[in-house]
């Protein structure tokens, strides 16, 4: 036992750089937009699904989603509130307290973004793996029926950009998101 | 006994009995029928079937409030849970709960093909197939696809959004944890709709205490919870209620002041029960005669009514203080009888009116008047002990002549007056009236603010624009709906109008089910054309046997009926726009607006009505609720207008013609035009824009003013007219005092009436003393009515 806790103290004093670092590092950021590719990996379909489209960030709760291929599509979530609109159709209005499976799926890059940790922590235990410019964290929902939609969510990044975003469902399909920074603002 | 009492009581106790018996058997009612025309346009009447079958009157929104969001919660749903048992009450409970919202997701996903409007050959032919797969994979791609992928293997064409996109086409209330909340969490929400109509108020009184005693008797209820409730019958019962109560306070205690103020002017409990009598027996009379009239009296009208004994109980106190006092009952009975004449004459017009309301207090006023006056002219005289004497006031006449001499003196200052009303009344032309429906609504500001807040927190439209038509059978009512609705969809498509909602959305017509299944493709089939279909797309044909398997289901299984709806809230949806009528159908499309701007939330009704007159549905009629009401409520008011100044004409006609002279009817005129302008200005001036109802009060004035002005006139050349200034003062007195304790009740339809003719008959009191009352004692020729 007290050696268990002695090497783990010996690695954090040796690494030095912990969650709450990098989530110093992440709620540092500046407004910022990005390009991003995704690929669904869906288990009733041989080829996966890609769209592509920009992501804006304005700290500390905006995140704006907007895909242009292959069909214009836009997620704005502002606070509570979750809007979809999608071309030709109704707009969908979400609000985020009533709905934790979406509010969960938010906040994982939402939260992350702003380096909020609590409201990280809220959702998902979390672990991170890597360093200040190559890391990793890995989300695990905490709640039963949040676990049963999504197994596991993926971040990887360098400092306070994010690069990939996977998704791990529970059904077997997965989700993979390149995000490649375009300026900052 | 002398014979003459003997008889007078004779007469006395058979009109008692006679009235005593009409009046048992008269059928009173309180439902809106009060307000309809009593010839209705074909949309007046469907306007009537809105408010009595249709959904709008049948709901009732409750919002539970204090204690914490997880109690309110649980409140909901103990309350759902017991007022749903209840299937005689209840047609349906809504609180948004996850087990109703799962029912119906079943629903539309296990009916999907019967369901959808898609559905048709061509939509599953191979071309048909690919384009809704090639649609589907967008939508998987896109940010609601997550949703999404998990029917897809089943519902590869998007059946199911489809169908649930037109059923929860309006916007649904916010929810917290897990039920219905509004928008600021601070209200658990529920929707019930009751089976009983909103009209039938016994049945909507009988309900909302029943809702109130299962949410009282809910176990553990934290003591500060509450309920709120809403609707059209809920209102209804409270304003009812209200009215009730407060014309049994306010009667109460305007029937005291009044006691109190005669039992000290005669100083004789006998004098003044006799002096009840007129009023009570032209009160019953009254009743009697209008139920023998119309078939029924509204309790409208018995609220309008009771401001008869306003004037009833004058022709008492004239006739005590006045015959008792010492005038010649020669001259005295000929003025009452006038006066009478002029009150009928004034109400005769309302005889004549569409409102049925109007008509019936017409019929009420002038038979019961003529009653009182009778029982005042033959009854009283005979009943009275003999050697009755009323008290010597000839102390008090003394002190009204010297007030009435000064009055005089302040005639110019009186007429200053009068022609600053009239610029008042001109500066406010274009805007005396209120042409608001709102303005005759007896429901509190508290209770609209309710109201408001219950309907916005749980997305209640006033449902303004509804195209309705009737049918025979539910099927024949479901296909025509299905006809009107493809005439409908194209006018959604071209921008006319927003969307509407059809009850076969979620039940359609065994015809279009049977249709629907006929279109679905047999197995070979089936699968050879999805193979087709699926050439050049990245799905995996072998994931895709639900899909087969689920379409040869529906084409070899049943059609939906209205019990496969069950538990759903689209059960509610149904009902309430397919309304089970005694010997058909009611079938009810509400259409909403796509204008934004200037002309947000309007349809133009025209449009849509040719629209479905090209496709040979001429009889699904399109209304516009709003401006068909308010136009109707508009009409009464012209209407009455017109026949309130025709009867100003006939009792000037009347007046000259029993006067015979143009000055002396001037005379006696210009008190009651002086008061009634005032009035009007005082309440112009205070902000009130005139109603109905005010131009009943203002009625009244003319009729209980002409009384005061006819006495002053035939007053001229009496020696000692104190006695008649008396009995003027006291029966001015008793008007103003009764009428005035109306003016303060809350309800503006009792208000209305109060402040009018309260201040009104004042007036009329003190314009006749100035304009009418030959000033200082003279020796003028005595005019009288020969």
């Amino acid at each position: 036992m007290g050696l268990t806790i002695a090497v783990a103290l010996a690695v954090a004093m040796a690494s030095d750089w912990q969650l709450a670092d990098l989530m110093h590092t992440l709620s540092q950021n500046q407004p910022q937009q990005a390009t991003f590719v995704e690929k669904r990996y869906l288990s009733v379909l041989n080829q996966p699904l890609e769209s592509s489209g920009e992501l804006t960030f304005i700290p500390p709760n905006r995140l704006e989603k907007r895909t242009l291929k292959p069909k214009p599509e836009s997620l704005i979530v502002d606070g509570d509130v979750l809007i979809v609109e999608q071309s030709n159709r109704r707009h969908l209005r979400v609000n985020l307290r009533e709905r934790p499976d979406i509010s969960a799926f938010v906040e994982s890059i939402r939260a992350t973004l702003a380096g909020d940790q609590p409201a990280l922590e809220k959702v998902y235990s979390i672990e991170l793996s890597g360093t200040a410019d190559k890391w990793r964290l890995s989300l695990v929902p905490r709640r039963q029926e949040m676990v049963r939609i999504v197994s596991r969510i993926q971040i990887a990044g360098s400092q306070g950009d994010l690069a990939t975003i996977e998704f791990d469902f529970a059904d077997g399909d997965r989700s993979e998101m390149v995000v490649a920074k375009a300026r900052s603002r | 006994m002398p014979s003459g009492r003997l008889r007078a009581l004779a007469i006395l106790l058979i009109v008692f009995f006679a009235c005593g018996f009409v009046i048992l058997r008269t059928r009173f009612v309180s439902d809106l029928s009060a307000f309809m025309p009593r010839s209705p346009t074909e949309r007046q009447r469907l306007l009537l079937e809105q408010f009595r079958d249709g959904v709008i009157a049948r709901l009732v929104m409750i919002g539970i409030e204090g204690g914490d969001a997880a109690e309110r919660a649980r409140l909901s749903r103990e309350l759902a849970a017991r007022l749903r048992s209840d299937r005689q009450l209840f047609v349906g409970v809504q609180n948004g709960d996850a087990a109703t919202a799962q029912r119906d997701r079943d629903y539309f996903f296990q009916n999907r093909y019967l369901l959808a409007p898609d559905i048709s050959p061509e939509h599953f032919t191979a071309e048909g197939l690919h384009a809704a797969l090639l649609e589907s994979l967008d939508a998987l791609s896109g940010d609601a696809g997550l949703l999404f992928k998990g029917i897809f293997p089943r519902d590869p064409t998007g059946e199911t959004l489809k169908v649930l996109e037109r059923f929860e086409g309006h916007s649904q209330p916010r929810t917290v944890e897990g039920v219905w909340a509004s928008p600021d969490g601070e209200l658990a929400l529920l929707l019930v709709q009751t089976r009983a109509a909103g009209s039938d108020i016994e049945a909507q009184s009988r309900i909302v205490s029943h809702i109130r005693q299962v949410f009282v008797r809910i176990e553990d209820r934290k003591p500060d919870t509450r309920l709120l409730m809403s609707g059209t019958g809920v209102l209804s019962v409270a304003s009812r209620s209200a009215i009730e109560g407060e014309i049994a306070r306010l009667a109460m205690a305007s029937l005291v002041l009044v006691s109190c103020l005669l039992l000290a002017v005669y100083r004789s409990p006998v004098l003044f029960l006799l002096g009840m009598l007129p009023v009570v027996l032209g009160a019953l009379v009254g009743i009697a005669a209008v139920s023998l009239g119309f078939g029924r009296v509204h309790s409208l009208t018995l609220g309008f009514g009771t401001t008869l004994i306003g004037e009833a109980v004058d022709y008492s106190i004239y006739f005590f203080i006045q015959c008792l006092g010492g005038a010649s009952s020669e001259r005295f009975w000929p003025t009452i009888a006038l006066g009478v004449l002029t009150s009928i004459a004034g109400y005769s017009v309302l005889l004549f009116s569409g409102f049925p309301s109007l008509a019936q207090l017409g019929l009420y006023s002038i038979s019961g008047l003529v009653a009182a006056a009778l029982a005042a002219r033959y009854l009283l005289p005979e009943l009275m002990p003999r050697r009755t004497r009323v008290r010597d006031l000839r102390r008090t006449g003394a002190v009204l002549e010297r007030l009435f001499n000064q009055a005089a003196g302040l005639r110019w200052a009186a007429l200053a007056i009068v022609l600053a009303a009239g610029a008042v009344i001109l500066a406010h032309s274009g805007r005396i009236w209120n042409r608001q429906l709102n303005a005759l609504s007896p429901v509190t500001q508290e209770d609209q603010r309710t109201d408001a807040r219950l309907r916005s927190g749980l997305g209640v439209s006033d449902m303004r624009y509804v195209a309705a038509f009737a049918a025979n059978d539910e099927q024949s009512a479901l296909q025509k709906a299905e006809q009107a609705g493809n005439v409908l969809q194209d006018l959604v498509d071209r921008g006319v109008i927003g969307d509407y909602t059809s009850p076969a959305f979620v039940l359609p017509s065994l015809a279009r089910q049977r249709s629907r299944q006929a279109a679905l493709p047999d197995p070979a089939t089936a699968r050879g054309r999805l193979h087709q279909a699926l050439e050049g797309l990245p799905i995996r044909a072998d994931r895709l046997g639900g899909f087969l398997s689920d379409l040869q289901a529906t084409r070899n299984g049943g059609v939906l009926t209205r019990a496969d709806l069950d538990g759903t809230s689209a059960e509610m949806l149904v009902d309430s726009l397919l309304v089970r009528r005694e010997h058909d159908f009611l079938v009810l499309l509400p259409l909403r607006s796509a204008a934004a701007g200037s002309a947000a939330g309007q349809i133009d009704i025209d449009q849509v009505g040719s629209a479905l007159d090209q496709a040979r549905l001429a009889d699904v009629r399109v209304v516009d609720i709003l401006e068909e009401t308010t136009n109707l409520f508009d009409n009464y008011l012209r209407e009455a207008l017109i026949l309130v100044a025709i009867g100003c004409v006939v009792i000037g006609g009347l007046l000259l013609a029993c006067l015979r002279s143009t000055v002396r009817t001037l005379r006696v005129v210009a008190p009651l035009a002086c008061s009634v302008a005032c009035v009007t200005s005082a309440l112009l001036l205070c902000g009130v824009q005139l109603t109905i109802l005010h131009l009943i009060g203002l009625l009244l004035v003319v009729a209980i003013g002409s009384n005061y002005a006819l006495f002053f006139d035939i007053d001229r050349g009496i020696e000692d007219r104190s006695q008649v200034q008396v009995s003027l003062v006291v029966a001015n007195l008793t008007a103003v005092s009764s009428f005035g304790l109306l003016g303060f009740s809350r309800i503006p339809l009792l208000s209305a009436i109060g402040t009018t003719v309260g201040l009104g008959t004042f007036l009329a009191l003190v314009f006749s003393v100035m304009l009418t009352r030959p000033s200082g004692y003279g020796g003028l020729a005595r005019p009288s009515l020969e």
